[in-house]
């Protein structure tokens, strides 16, 4: 008999992962019902959609925003303050498959599978984000960029849970770009998703953030390409230093979807363009 | 475990265990065939319900998340006496062929026509993009839609009790 616990509130749940750490906590279901789908009842079932204290879209000190890891994408893409300070953010979110996986897809989902070619993550990681979990024992609070450890794995411990995502308030004057390559424009799994955010201080690039999906076994960010423009005013000699970096720090691989030499060169195009677009 | 739920407007109660997926337990426990397969991966939309007035894949839900919920199908969209005006567009503009993804269209474009009464035919096709059709090559299914868009007035999209609403 599989258990399906339905907690109340995060304590119930938090004690519940504690008690049962081989059950699955599952919020939205859009990849684990994929998953699980040949791999007959899972030993239990964690239900977290829809919990309050995880549902919620609240603000940060300094106008960042705190982000509940049961947030769907359909919600973030309604919440007007995400739209207007954080619009890489409220792209990527529109890009996530369609209608009905935007509305019970999370984005604490999207970062606990960690699929390189999760959607919302570059934009997380060129945001600056940080991921907020919890167990029985406390709350930790860790630089998204840190908290990606590899394929699929993330810094999360068996009894501990993401509730929160933080994103920093953002440099005034800063330009957020999402791109991202598929078959079409809806429902396909990415080829190669890019996120970037930078502003300009006199004419010069003050501060840059490039992340990258499926380039890599993990969202990464482009920190060669990042150091090659740094300082530098936007122009086509800068891209091309930039670009030049990137080859020598992303190792695409070939798969169903798309071979090494095309993500490659695609990756170049969308830094060049975006360094261009400043 | 015991699962409340609201089908179609009706009071049900479900023994069934909490991890299966709802769209099987629609069709096996409840009856309700409406509701089909296709791809079982949430990438064709032909699943469509509406939980809670949203569009989800019903092959991607575990039941046991419809505890006081309010679930509506294909069963549930047209009235006693008359088809749900997205149903008569649906047929009357060829929009339906093999019919396999036409319960997933029809719902999901209910609740586009709800969500955004005044959409643009782009945004309905962006809103009815996770609903997949190999036969008609969408034409036919977005003329429908639109047809229901400008001959319904806001409420008869929400249940269709003018027949002759065109």
């Amino acid at each position: 008999m599989s258990e399906f616990i339905s907690p109340r509130n995060l304590a119930s749940s938090l004690e519940a992962r504690a008690k049962h750490p081989e059950y699955v906590p599952i919020a939205g279901g859009t990849d684990h019902m994929v998953a699980s789908k040949d791999r007959g009842a899972p030993a239990g079932m964690i239900n977290l959609f829809g919990l309050s204290e995880l549902s919620e879209v609240s603000e940060l000190e300094g106008g960042g925003l705190r982000i509940g890891a049961c947030v769907t994408y359909a919600r973030v893409l309604d919440d007007e303050r995400v739209a207007s300070r954080f619009p890489v953010l409220s792209s990527a979110c529109r890009e996530v498959g369609a209608s009905q996986i935007q509305a019970r897809g999370t984005l604490g989902g999207n970062i606990a599978t960690s699929s390189p070619v999760g959607d919302s993550l570059p934009a997380l990681l060129a945001l600056g984000a940080t991921i907020c979990v919890a167990s029985v024992d406390g709350e930790r609070r860790i630089p998204y960029e840190e908290f990606l450890l590899g394929y699929r794995k993330v810094d999360l411990a068996g009894n501990e849970l993401i509730v929160a995502i933080e994103v920093p308030v953002q440099h005034k004057g800063a330009v957020q770009t999402w791109r991202k390559v598929g078959t079409r424009r809806a429902q396909s799994i990415s080829k190669l998703t890019m996120a970037a955010v930078a502003h300009l201080d006199d004419g010069k690039i003050a501060g840059i953030r490039i992340a990258l999906g499926a380039v890599a076994d993990r969202t990464v960010r482009a920190k060669a390409a990042e150091a090659a423009l740094l300082g530098q005013s936007p122009n086509d000699e800068s891209a091309t230093r930039a670009i030049k970096a990137l080859a020598g720090e992303i190792v695409p691989i070939d798969d169903v979807r798309s071979n090494a030499d095309y993500r490659l060169g695609v990756a170049q195009n969308l830094v060049r363009r975006f360094v261009l677009s400043l | 475990m015991n699962i409340d739920v609201t089908i179609n407007g009706e009071s049900r109660t479900i023994e069934t265990e909490g991890h299966r997926r709802l769209l099987d337990v629609l069709r096996e426990e409840l009856g309700l065939v409406g509701t089909k397969e296709g791809c079982g991966e949430g990438e064709c939309g032909a699943c469509t319900v509406l939980l809670n007035g949203e569009p989800v894949n019903s092959c991607l839900v575990p039941v046991g998340q419809l505890q006081g919920a309010s679930l509506t199908t294909i069963e549930g969209m047209a009235g006693s006496e008359s088809l749900h005006i997205i149903q008569d567009t649906l047929i009357r503009y060829g929009g339906a062929q093999c019919g396999i993804c036409t319960p997933g269209v029809a719902l999901c474009a209910k609740w586009a026509l709800e969500k955004e009464p005044d959409a643009s035919k782009e945004r309905l096709r962006e809103l009815l993009a996770g609903n997949i059709c190999r036969c008609t090559g969408y034409q036919a299914i977005v003329d429908a839609i639109v047809a229901a868009q400008e001959s319904a007035p806001e409420t008869s999209l929400k249940d269709a009790k003018e027949p002759g609403d065109e």
